[in-house]
C-alpha cells in the first residue's frame, strides 16, 4: 500500500554539528553515542559558531574531526588547562573537553582538579571505560578491584596498585564548582538522563554559572572482552555499584 | 619612546611583554625569575588582561597553548627546571604552528641544581628540547633595555613565523636593575587577524589546531612545512653584534651576561695591546654561523666563554670549521667569570 508522507514528522536525524566523518569508534563503545548528544546540545543551544572543542589522546583523539566547530588537539591529561587558556583568552566562546579516565583522573590529575578549584567557565565531559583503550586495554585509574586488563593480567589488586578512583567525588569537594554528575549511557533511560545532564553543563557555562563536569560511565567491549550487550549489562550490574549515578553537587 | 625607569631585568621582560600586547600570562613561581611572575599578578589584570599563578609549569604552558590557539599574545616564563617541564608543551606549539613567547631566566643544573645565573640550558633551547624535529627562534639578550626590545621583538617573531620563540637570559640579567626606556605600547587592535586562529566556526569552515596525523606521508608533509619555514627564519633573521673585530687578531664568542663581561675584557685586553674583538650572538638559533665563519677567516683563534661545560662552544666550532683555533672557557655551577679572569684566558692564546 502506498503511504503518505505528506503528514510524516521528522523526530529523529543526524545533529547539524556533527559532520559526516565516520567515527572511529569500536562497535558497541559509547564513544560515539556521547559524541552524538554533544551535537545534538550544540545544536538545541545554537552555538555551533562560537564553539570550541577540545579534543584528547586517547580514542578520542579524532574528535576534532567529528563536530563541526573549531576544535583543538591538546596534549595528553591537559585538556582542562588548554580549555582554560582558550576561555580566559576569549570568554565569549564555549569550550567543553573530551577527556577518558587516564587523560583526566591519571596523568591530567593536576590540571582536572585545579580548572575546577579556579571554577573555570568550561564544561568537561569525562569518559569512564575503566581501561587504556587506544593503547591497548591497560589498567586506568578507574579500573574496578579485580578487573583484568593487559597491565593486570590477574586482576586490578589494590595491595599493588590501589582501588578505582572516584574522582569526581573528589571535585565534589571543592567549593568552586557548579554541577558535578554521573551519568550512562547503557540504556535508553540513563542516554536520555545523560543528554539532560550535558545540556544543563552546557547551559551553565552559557548563562556564565562556571565549571560543570559530566562524568559519563562507557563501555569498551573489545577491551573488556565483552560483547556489547554483555558490556552494557556489566555497567549497569557492576560499575554503577562503584560508581554511583546521579548528582553530585549542583549550584545552578 | 616612555620615560625612563629604572627596573630589574625580569621586570623588564614583563613591561615589555605588556606594552607587545601580551593578553594572556601563565606561569608557575620559581627562582630567579619571580619578579617577572610578580610584575604581571601586578599589572596584567589592572589592564583587564588574563594572568593565571598556574598550578605546575605543565598547566602554565598548557594554558599558553590553548590562548594562542584563539589568536591572542600570549606568554610564559620560568627557569631551568620548570622549562624542562614544559618541553611537551613547547613541541606541541612548534608542531601546531603556534605563536607564543617562552621566558628562560637560566640557572645553575643539572637537577635542582641552584638560583644563580648560568647558561647551561643552551642545547635544550636551540637544538629542540623536546620530542620531534622543531625549533624555536632563541634571542639573547645581554642588557635589560636589550632584553625589552627583544621581548617585543619576540613577539613580532612569533606571529609572523606562527612559532614559538624564547627568551633566553640569566639570573644575572634577570635580577640585576638597570635603567630602561621602553617603547609606547603597541596598539592591540592594529595587529593582522590571525585567519586560523579557533576564535567560533562563523561564516567559515571550522578552524581545527592539532600536531597530529596517523597517516606518515601526512605527518611529513606536515614536517617539510616546518623545515621550509626554518629556512626562511635562517635566512632572513640571524642578528648578531661585533665590536673591535675590524683589525682583531683574536675573538671571544660569547653571548648574554657573559658577552657584556667580556666587552669589558675587549677594553682590558686592548690597554694591553691585545687585539681583542667579541662576536655575540643574538639570536642563538638561527645561529649566526656564516658571519662567524666569514669572520673566523681573519683571526687567528676564536675562545668561546659560557656559562656552560661548552654548549654554544659546539655551534661556535661549526661555524668557525678548523679555520681558525677554538679554545673554550667556562664556569658551572652558576660562578660568574670574572673579567680578569677572562683576561688571563684570553692572555694564553694571544700572539
Amino acid at each position: 500500500m502506498p503511504v503518505s508522507t505528506e503528514k510524516m514528522v521528522k523526530v529523529f536525524g543526524r545533529p547539524a554539528s556533527l559532520t559526516e566523518a565516520r567515527f572511529t569508534y569500536c562497535p558497541g563503545c559509547h564513544h560515539g553515542i556521547l559524541t552524538r548528544i554533544i551535537a545534538q546540545t550544540i545544536d538545541e543551544l545554537g552555538i555551533v559558531e562560537r564553539t570550541v572543542g577540545i579534543a584528547p589522546v586517547g580514542c578520542a583523539v579524532f574528535a576534532y574531526l567529528w563536530y563541526r566547530c573549531d576544535a583543538i588537539q591538546a596534549s595528553h591529561g591537559r585538556a582542562s588547562a588548554v580549555a582554560t587558556g582558550v576561555k580566559r583568552a576569549n570568554p565569549n566562546l564555549i569550550v567543553f573537553a573530551y577527556q577518558g579516565d587516564g587523560d583526566f583522573a591519571s596523568i591530567g590529575t593536576a590540571e582536572s582538579i585545579h580548572a575546577a578549584n579556579r571554577g573555570e567557565n568550561i564544561t568537561v565531559i569525562f569518559v569512564n571505560n575503566q581501561v587504556y583503550g587506544m593503547t591497548g586495554g591497560e589498567m586506568a585509574p578507574t579500573s574496578l578491584v579485580g578487573q583484568k586488563t593487559t597491565t593486570t593480567p590477574d586482576g586490578r589488586d589494590p595491595a599493588l596498585f590501589g582501588y578505582p578512583i572516584r574522582f569526581s567525588e573528589m571535585i565534589a569537594q571543592l567549593d568552586a564548582p557548579v554541577y558535578v554528575t554521573r551519568q550512562a549511557l547503557y540504556d535508553t533511560k540513563r542516554i536520555m538522563d545523560a543528554t539532560k545532564a550535558i545540556k544543563k553543563a552546557f547551559t551553565n557555562q552559557l548563562e556564565g554559572k562556571g565549571y560543570s563536569l559530566v562524568e559519563v560511565l562507557a563501555t569498551c567491549p573489545t577491551n573488556w572482552r565483552m560483547k556489547p550487550t554483555e558490556a552494557n549489562k556489566h555497567v549497569a550490574e557492576v560499575v554503577t555499584k562503584v560508581f554511583p549515578l546521579g548528582d553530585l553537587i549542583d549550584r545552578g | 619612546m616612555g620615560k625612563r625607569m629604572l627596573l630589574r631585568g625580569n621586570e623588564v621582560i614583563a613591561e615589555a611583554a605588556i606594552r607587545a600586547g601580551c593578553q594572556c600570562y601563565f606561569a608557575y613561581p620559581i627562582t630567579p625569575q619571580a619578579e617577572l611572575l610578580e610584575h604581571m599578578a601586578k599589572n596584567m589584570p589592572r589592564l583587564g588582561r588574563t594572568f593565571i599563578q598556574a598550578e605546575s609549569e605543565l598547566a602554565a604552558i598548557n594554558m599558553v597553548y590553548g590562548a594562542a590557539s584563539v589568536g591572542v599574545r600570549t606568554m610564559t616564563s620560568s627557569s631551568s627546571p620548570g622549562i624542562s617541564l614544559k618541553q611537551e608543551g613547547i613541541s606541541y606549539l612548534a608542531g601546531s604552528n603556534l605563536p607564543a613567547v617562552i621566558v628562560n631566566i637560566v640557572r645553575g643544573g643539572p637537577g635542582l641544581g641552584d638560583i644563580a645565573p648560568a647558561q647551561c640550558d643552551y642545547f635544550q633551547a636551540t637544538k629542540g628540547g623536546g620530542h620531534g624535529d622543531y625549533h624555536m627562534i632563541v634571542l639573547a639578550p645581554s642588557t635589560a633595555p636589550e632584553a625589552g626590545e627583544l621581548t617585543m621583538l619576540a613577539f613580532d617573531l612569533a606571529d609572523q613565523y606562527r612559532t614559538p620563540v624564547m627568551i633566553l637570559a640569566d639570573g644575572m640579567l634577570g635580577q640585576m636593575m638597570e635603567p630602561v626606556e621602553l617603547p609606547e605600547p603597541i596598539d592591540i587592535a592594529s595587529l593582522p587577524v590571525k585567519e586560523w586562529a579557533t576564535t567560533g566556526a562563523k561564516g567559515r569552515d571550522p578552524n581545527v589546531i592539532l600536531s597530529f596525523d596517523l597517516d606518515p606521508e601526512v605527518l611529513k608533509k606536515m614536517n617539510l612545512a616546518l623545515q621550509k619555514r626554518y629556512r626562511q627564519i635562517e635566512a632572513k633573521e640571524v642578528r648578531y653584534e661585533e665590536a673591535a673585530t675590524e683589525d682583531a687578531d683574536i675573538l671571544i664568542a660569547a653571548y648574554g651576561t657573559v658577552a657584556r663581561i667580556a666587552k669589558s675584557v675587549v677594553r682590558m685586553a686592548r690597554a694591553e695591546g691585545i687585539k681583542l674583538g667579541l662576536f655575540r650572538p643574538i639570536t642563538l638559533w638561527p645561529f649566526p654561523y656564516q658571519p662567524l665563519k666569514e669572520l673566523a677567516g681573519r683571526v687567528k683563534t676564536v675562545l668561546t666563554v659560557e656559562m656552560s661545560a661548552g654548549q654554544m662552544w659546539e655551534d661556535v666550532r661549526l661555524a668557525v670549521a678548523e679555520r681558525a683555533n677554538t679554545p673554550f672557557y667556562g664556569e658551572m655551577g652558576g660562578v660568574v667569570p670574572t673579567p680578569r679572569r677572562i683576561l688571563s684566558e684570553v692572555r694564553k692564546h694571544a700572539s
